[in-house]
């Protein structure tokens, strides 16, 4: 379980180029639900993932995971409790590095590190399995360096990476946005599949409402820095992106303008 | 060139390839521009002599160089993280300060090694002078020894971790990994290597001087990139190889552009044929690599 309250988080304080991007954001997530997050650029949404990631620190407010009170740990701190995908192909893993070492980085997350070798025998035959799931051939190509993938291979490798060790929130931040749409397509359907399988609990950024519904339990969208729509269950599913545009607008009194949320 | 200056010039190639590896764990793989070598590289030199002229065993002298040279790279890499000083200013300013550090060590601007036992000592013959082959030979093993143990090391979790820190500091903290401490422990052991070369230096040539760090970074960093054209970079242990060989390649030219008297070159041009090697080992792979454009194009 995931908790998240009362969140704020102002960037550039006191100066001209003052900008609060979270503003009293407050959100739980129970045990192996799958929530998807939509909002217009600017929303808070990238913050808000990476105030929970512990890649920037909230000004006040708290989080838990689990129970446990993670607000002042670092990154590296909570990575045990949390995986994450990035946006970027380039950002989850090193391209200077081989894929078996990109995994056998990832087997060790959230653990400590010695001097015993890192790719072992039996993780190799482990990595060789797993690989072969994602049906690109990769199980032949251990010793590749991870810059030789494209994109689409890469995030599926990051997704791979993310379920190797268990987690307590798997964080998807709009991974699929920087590929194409059959790519991305093969990756979210290996997402459903993955969070599905180990049962996770997991908060996926979207910029497309089509995604958002489409996938998950449960759908919030944000802005201006807080929770202004949350809906699940039947009156989820009976949902289509224009019902969710209409009830944006009643609740909020306002359209929204943002072409890339309406066009996803 | 006679057999002794070419066993010389392979001798401090193999003390340079000690520093080579140093630079190559910072600015490669750590992605961390230290300039510290110039400081550290002398702080070994001068530990070890004080303690050899002290009368300390020359191998604990060596340990303690490094150990020395290890708190001097721990210092550049804390000022960096901790206090968020930039990473080459931070190296400038232990640089400085080793310079005083190093004259209050020895007490002196040199010190004086002559007829002390050094680690080569016990292997150099007491009836024929064969010091010229037995110290490269004793020092090939060292840094044979070197390369080997940095190999394993960097193929272990926490030497992965190492390189995860260096290649990409956010997926590494995403993974768990405390990119603040990798990055103290690998400036450690980066500058530990250099300030064991120090140790080794002043052992070859029989006297420290405060003035020998002036360049070790230059040629440490020439040595790299001169590696890094000889040999792909596949796998690590490949580049650590490229590292040492580009040591020795780059005393041997020197050695070589000295020697050749019909070019009229001396020892006061050093700096300058460093500075031209360098730019050529910087220059040679854009136009290999158009080269081989080329060549595609045509037959495309």
């Amino acid at each position: 379980m995931m908790r998240a309250d009362n969140l704020f988080k102002t960037f550039n304080p006191g100066t001209p180029l003052e900008n609060p991007v979270l503003r009293g954001l407050s959100l739980t997530i129970e045990s192996g639900q799958f929530v998807t997050v939509i909002g217009s650029n600017g929303a808070g949404k990238s913050t808000f993932l990476n105030a929970i990631s512990g890649d920037i620190s909230p000004d006040s407010g708290s989080l838990s995971i689990d129970g446990q009170d993670v607000t002042r740990q670092t990154a590296w701190q909570r990575a045990g409790l949390v995986a994450r995908v990035f946006q970027d192909p380039l950002a989850g893993t090193c391209e200077g590095l081989s894929i078996e070492e990109n995994l056998a980085l990832a087997m060790q997350r959230g653990q400590g590190r010695g001097l015993s070798r890192a790719v072992k025998a039996s993780y190799r035959e482990q990595f060789r399995a797993k690989l072969a799931t994602l049906q690109l051939g990769l199980e032949n190509r251990l010793g590749d360096r991870m810059g030789l993938l494209s994109g689409g291979q890469r995030q599926a490798v990051s997704l791979l990476m993310a379920s190797l060790q268990p987690s307590r929130l798997l964080l998807l931040d709009e991974h699929t946005a920087a590929l194409d749409p059959k790519t991305a397509a093969f990756v979210l359907e290996l997402t459903d599949r993955i969070v599905s399988e180990n049962k996770l609990t997991a908060l996926m950024v979207t910029h497309s409402m089509r995604q958002a519904l489409d996938h998950g339990h449960r759908t919030v969208m944000l802005h201006q820095g807080r929770v202004v729509l949350d809906v699940s269950g039947e009156e989820r599913s009976r949902m289509d992106v224009p019902d969710l545009l209409a009830m944006f607008e009643r609740t909020r009194g306002e359209k929204l303008d943002d072409d890339a949320l309406l066009l996803g | 060139m006679s057999l002794i200056s070419l066993m010389g010039a392979l001798e401090i190639g193999l003390i340079f390839a000690l520093v080579a590896l140093g630079v190559l764990i910072s600015f490669r793989l750590l992605n961390f521009p230290d300039l510290t070598a110039d400081g550290s590289f002398p702080l070994g030199g001068a530990v070890a002599a004080v303690l050899i002229a002290g009368g300390h065993d020359p191998w604990l002298a060596c340990g303690l160089a490094a150990i020395a040279g290890a708190a001097a790279g721990w210092v550049t890499a804390w000022l960096n993280v901790r206090l968020g000083i930039l990473q080459l200013l931070a190296s400038i300013l232990v640089m400085i300060a080793l310079y005083s550090i190093n004259l209050r060590i020895m007490g002196a601007p040199n010190i004086a090694l002559i007829g002390l036992p050094t680690v080569f000592t016990p292997f150099i013959s007491t009836v024929n002078d064969n010091a010229w082959l037995i110290q490269p030979a004793v020092l090939a093993v060292i840094v044979v020894l070197a390369k080997l143990l940095l190999d394993a090391f960097f193929a272990s979790e926490a030497g992965l971790a190492l390189r995860a820190t260096g290649a990409n500091p956010r997926m590494a903290r995403a993974q768990g990994i405390s990119t603040d401490r990798m990055t103290l422990a690998g400036m450690a052991l980066s500058n530990a290597l250099i300030a064991l070369a120090g140790a080794l230096y002043v052992q070859t040539q029989g006297g420290a001087d405060i003035s020998m760090g002036i360049g070790t970074i230059v040629v440490g960093l020439a040595a790299v990139i001169i590696g890094e054209t000889l040999l792909p970079p596949r796998s690590l242990w490949l580049v650590t190889l490229a590292t040492v060989l580009g040591a020795l390649l780059y005393r041997l030219l020197i050695a070589l552009a000295l020697n050749a008297d019909f070019i009229g070159l001396q020892a006061q041009d050093l700096n300058l044929i460093t500075a031209v090697l360098v730019g050529l080992a910087l220059v040679l792979p854009k136009i290999k690599a158009k080269l081989r454009n080329k060549q595609g194009g045509r037959t495309a």
